[in-house]
């Protein structure tokens, strides 16, 4: 149920052809037709919508304005000119400046080099068809009549762009060196964090792997707290820490938290589950006899690390590093909160599309970064499909042998990293409790009066949960149903290797990209769903779709421990394959499925960047009311609200936890028979 | 991109035509106004009008316009009350407001009054710029208040500088517009190197810096009076700063968006929008409100705010907005090194 599965599933379809399609096969077919719909309809098509929408451009069409001109005495010449024609001569505006953005405006006085607005000379200007727009003023002129004005009134006429196709945008983006800049910035602190990160998870495994340490359970504990929580919760810590006003401030010496330090230790906290959840896998498999040759031939602990341990354990780093690489480059609560000047990607959509309501602006940013987190995306799954099994049925599972200097370094190393997760979260906890940091330091519950501030008040809390319980509801159905027809139905080749394409796709897609998709897709009055905009569905289904491929990683590698052979069996019994799904596939894999609900739930709660452009003010969500509510300034609410999720989450846990437990207990036990 | 969308629009036109039968009108009207004050402007409207419902849909000034003009082509509210006015130049500039000139209309301070007859919008209040100086943080610091914009640029205050980003914020946009106003279109530009050289950061929200300095944060917020007035009431060592020079401001406005079905009932909201009554309602909030006569002093506020404010040409900020914003994004953001 994390992302430690994405590695471990190798897709291999069932060959079993059958001449003539039977009637459970058509309905599977169907089933898995409704469901590729789906993803098709939640992803492909508004991702189609925001990559035209990345090169619809905005033009000065100067062969839509006609223009006359009196003498001084107010008597108009019968000449009739087109500005084109004017700037022909002219040469005053060159045909990169007429590319522009969709709240251009271009003042017409340019086009006239005599022209004083003293003068006594009056000006008739026209659009030349229903196409062009002119200001006169702020009033906008759109038909073909002549607007006849003075010249004093004339210097108010402002041309607007008309909309067009092309790569004016992305030429745009290059040559702004603000917005280029945030390229390297992102890909700059994406390494620093995911090295950091890697290493740190690294040896935090291995001392829970490879150790005779004590407290294991208690540190694996703490080392996944993160994920319990928005990425922006890590940055009003960091706040609170290293602030002007900041507890420790003095250990930074003097250095700014706002700006990439601040970024890179607050992704090292968010990313930091993620990677030791992959390298503890990958650590917790591996064969002892390799151990006892490098003894028997007298390798040093060190070359046996090297030769051994990381060769064993190479894929799952890699696989880490790119998670976490993709996870630090598409992140943008963080930076909006801790980032200071220091632009990255991520922030730059929501700059362009909140900030300066330029979505074609914003549409190319996405498809910048797309681009680094789609490649990520791609040379983890080819490093995965060249992992062969490690452990054969010969090998013999590594023990690890107490060593009491060893354990007791570990101990320390894990004690450090775990203080820093507790450290960053209990600060938070501390300063949500403050009356008015750092001028009254009293513990008060005003930070809770959340319906004072911006944000959404409590109302944004309890829909949090809801569309959370929706999204796990909904999304574990969806999900599961579709990886029960791709994994299990016969046949259908094609299709099936469709749907998986479909299925691993949203991995790549980070979630302001998705967000940002979803407007133009379904916020065009001529889309029948636009009747979704604004509602609760619509944050439902871009949070199912978002973590969709994980959770269908998850639900694969369930199914494909059950052997095909219950199909067949249950095709010679003549029993409906239903009745099967509900009666045995079902059962077997909840654990699986609890999984998937508990993952969809923790992930709809803590996500603020799949949703920050798509909820209302009737469906604000708790996590962007941290968001909103540290824009504003109440950075303490902010941190209340975030404590708020992490205590939902814990709570949601424990549920599961217990439902597992109970689950395990009554259809699990054939498990144990043997 | 087109999609053909005709075949699913015929299926659910009827869906959608089922919903809107109400025996009262009801009218939706987007605002920006602070969400404490809203119920208590629906109820003020509602004791003359009780026969209109108002449902509010309330955001940030930059989420509504945003929404607004994804809108342009499907309108979705009917009346505007309460946005910042440039919002409402641009939406004039797009043809999506309705002309109409509200009963008693001519009480108001002209500067408060769209120049079109019929005026397109008319003003509320004002929300005006001023500057947060923590007085605790500033000593420590070893800082003596400015008394000017100018001041700023002087060497003591680097690094101790907070503004809003004119790029995602309207408060910023007023400071930068105003700077261009007052120093022109040049000495605007030298002001804001000079000024680049003292800020620490730039802020998203425009409130934010006030909020930073009331928090010691930073020991100088630029940011606007009603911020820092709420700030120091709330006991926050602050001195609201007027700069001598004059400050920008921007006002709160009211619409009606064309396309409306329900002109009728949204012109009772604007005429209501300008009585003398609505004026004090506002007054609660703002210490400048569109109504001559009304506003009383509202507590912490700065002396000599009302007289510092600019002859400020909206349609300059609205028609330069573009060319400003990219200018100030190539000078300014992301060119600088994180100090």
């Amino acid at each position: 149920m994390n992302s430690a599965n994405i590695g471990n599933t190798v897709v291999k379809p069932k060959g079993l052809v059958k001449a003539k399609l039977s009637r459970d096969d058509i309905i599977m077919r169907g089933g898995m037709i409704v469901i590729a719909l789906y993803l098709v309809i939640s992803l492909v098509f508004p991702l189609y919508s925001m990559f035209s929408k990345s090169f619809s451009t905005f033009q000065y069409d100067l062969s839509k304005f006609e223009v006359q001109i009196s003498d001084d005495a107010g008597q108009f010449s019968p000449e009739i000119a087109s500005l084109q024609n004017l700037n022909k001569d002219l040469k005053a505006i060159t045909d990169e400046e007429l590319s522009t953005g969709s709240g251009g405006r271009l003042g017409v006085t340019i086009f006239f080099p005599d022209f004083s607005f003293r003068s006594p000379v009056m000006y008739r200007i026209r659009n030349v068809d229903g196409q062009g727009r002119f200001l006169v003023g702020s009033k906008l002129m759109t038909g073909t009549d002549w607007q006849e004005l003075d010249s004093n009134t004339f210097r108010r006429v402002q041309l607007r762009p008309v909309r067009s196709t092309g790569l004016s945008n992305f030429i745009n983006y290059f040559s702004t060196p603000a917005l280029f800049k945030s390229i390297q910035n992102s890909i700059f602190i994406a390494i620093i964090s995911t090295v950091i990160t890697v290493i740190l998870a690294f040896w935090f495994a291995y001392a829970l792997n490879r150790s005779c340490m004590r407290f294991k359970g208690f540190f694996r504990l703490i080392a996944m707290a993160p994920i319990l929580v928005p990425s922006l919760l890590p940055g009003i810590a960091l706040v609170y820490l290293f602030g002007a006003q900041g507890v420790i401030k003095g250990l930074l010496f003097g250095a700014s938290i706002y700006g990439p330090i601040g970024i890179i230790i607050g992704s090292v906290f968010f990313t930091f589950p993620h990677a030791f959840l992959i390298i503890s896998t990958a650590l917790a498999i591996s064969d002892a006899r390799l151990y006892e040759a490098a003894i028997s031939l007298k390798a040093s602990a060190w070359k046996t690390f090297w030769t051994v341990t990381i060769p064993g354990a190479r894929y799952g780093i890699i696989s880490a590093a790119f998670v976490v690489f993709n996870l630090v480059i598409t992140d943008f609560g963080l930076p909006k909160v801790i980032g200071g000047q220091f632009n990255v990607l991520a922030v730059d959509i929501y700059k362009q599309v909140i900030g300066q309501q330029n979505f074609e602006m914003g549409a190319v940013v996405s498809v910048v970064l797309i681009i680094p987190a789609i490649l990520a995306f791609a040379i983890d799954r080819v490093v995965q499909s060249k992992q062969v099994a490690l452990l054969t049925a010969r090998s013999v599972p590594f023990n690890p042998k107490p060593s009491s200097r060893a354990d007791i370094i570990f101990t320390i190393y894990c004690g450090l990293v775990g203080l820093f997760i507790i450290g960053m979260l209990g600060i938070c906890q501390f300063a949500a409790l403050i009356k008015f940091w750092p001028y009254d330091l009293s513990l008060s519950l005003n930070n809770y009066q959340f319906d004072k501030m911006d944000g959404g008040g409590w109302g944004a809390y309890y829909n949090s949960i809801k569309m959370a319980l929706l999204t796990a509801l909904i999304g574990t159905c969806v999900i599961f149903f579709g990886a029960y027809l791709v994994e299990k139905s016969s046949g259908f080749k094609t299709g099936r290797a469709i749907f998986q394409m479909f299925a691993m796709l949203p991995m790549a897609i980070p979630g302001m990209v998705l967000g940002l998709a979803y407007i133009f897709f379904f916020n065009n009055p001529e889309n029948p769903l636009h009747i979704v905009y604004g509602t609760m569905a619509i944050l439902v289904i871009c949070t199912v779709t978002h973590f969709y491929t994980v959770s269908h990683l998850t639900a694969v590698t369930a199914l494909k421990q059950m052997d095909s052979e219950f199909e067949s069996v249950s095709a010679s019994l003549k029993q409906p394959t239903f009745k099967l799904f509900s009666r045995v596939t079902v059962p077997v894999c909840l654990p699986a499925i609890l999984d998937i609900a508990i993952y969809l739930f923790v992930n709809a709660m803590t996500t603020v960047s799949a949703v920050v452009f798509l909820y209302s003010p009737k469906t604000s969500l708790a996590s962007i009311a941290v968001l909103n509510m540290d824009d504003a300034g109440d950075i303490a609410p902010a941190a209340a609200m975030g404590m708020m999720i992490f205590y939902t989450n814990i709570f949601a846990r424990v549920i599961h936890l217990i439902l597992s437990k109970g689950v395990l207990r009554r259809t699990q036990a054939w498990r144990s028979s043997n | 991109m087109k999609f053909n969308f005709g075949f699913f629009k015929s299926l659910t036109v009827g869906s959608l035509l089922a919903t809107s039968v109400f025996a009262d009108t009801e009218l939706t009207v987007y605002t920006a106004v602070e969400a404490e004050d809203l119920s208590r402007y629906a109820a003020k409207f509602n004791e003359s009008h009780p026969d209109i419902k108002i449902n509010w849909v309330r955001d940030s000034t930059g989420i509504i316009t945003a929404k607004l003009l994804a809108e342009k082509n499907n309108p979705q509210a009917d009346v505007v009350w309460g946005l910042a006015g440039t919002s409402l130049l641009l939406l004039k500039s797009e043809g999506m407001l309705e002309p109409y000139a509200p009963a008693g209309v001519e009480k108001l301070d002209s500067k408060f009054v769209d120049g079109d007859n019929p005026p397109a919008w008319v003003g509320m209040d004002a929300w005006v710029a001023a500057v947060c100086y923590n007085t605790v943080e500033a000593g420590k610091a070893g800082l003596t208040p400015p008394t000017s914009w100018k001041d700023l640029t002087d060497a003591q205050y680097a690094g101790h500088l907070i503004m809003p980003n004119p790029n995602s914020s309207g408060t910023g946009f007023l400071d930068v517009s105003s700077w261009l106003q007052l120093f022109g279109e040049e000495g605007g530009w030298e002001y804001m190197d000079a000024l680049h050289e003292n800020i620490a950061r730039y802020t998203h929200s425009g409130s934010k810096p006030c909020k930073l300095a009331a928090a010691g944060e930073i020991p100088i917020g630029i940011s606007f009076a009603f911020r820092g007035a709420k700030s120091k009431a709330a006991g926050a060592p602050l001195d609201i700063i007027v700069p001598s020079e004059g400050v920008g401001w921007d006002m709160e406005a009211t619409a009606i968006v064309a396309g409306t079905s329900k002109l009728e009932a949204a012109q009772k909201l604007v005429d209501f929008s300008v009585t003398k009554e609505a004026n004090e309602m506002y007054n609660q909030g703002y210490a400048v409100v569109a109504y001559p006569g009304v506003a009383k002093p509202v507590e912490h506020f700065p002396e000599g705010l009302i007289e510092a404010m600019i002859p400020n040409d909206f349609e300059f900020a609205a028609n330069n907005r573009a060319r400003i914003l990219k200018e100030w994004q190539s000078r300014y953001d992301g060119k600088s090194d994180p100090k």
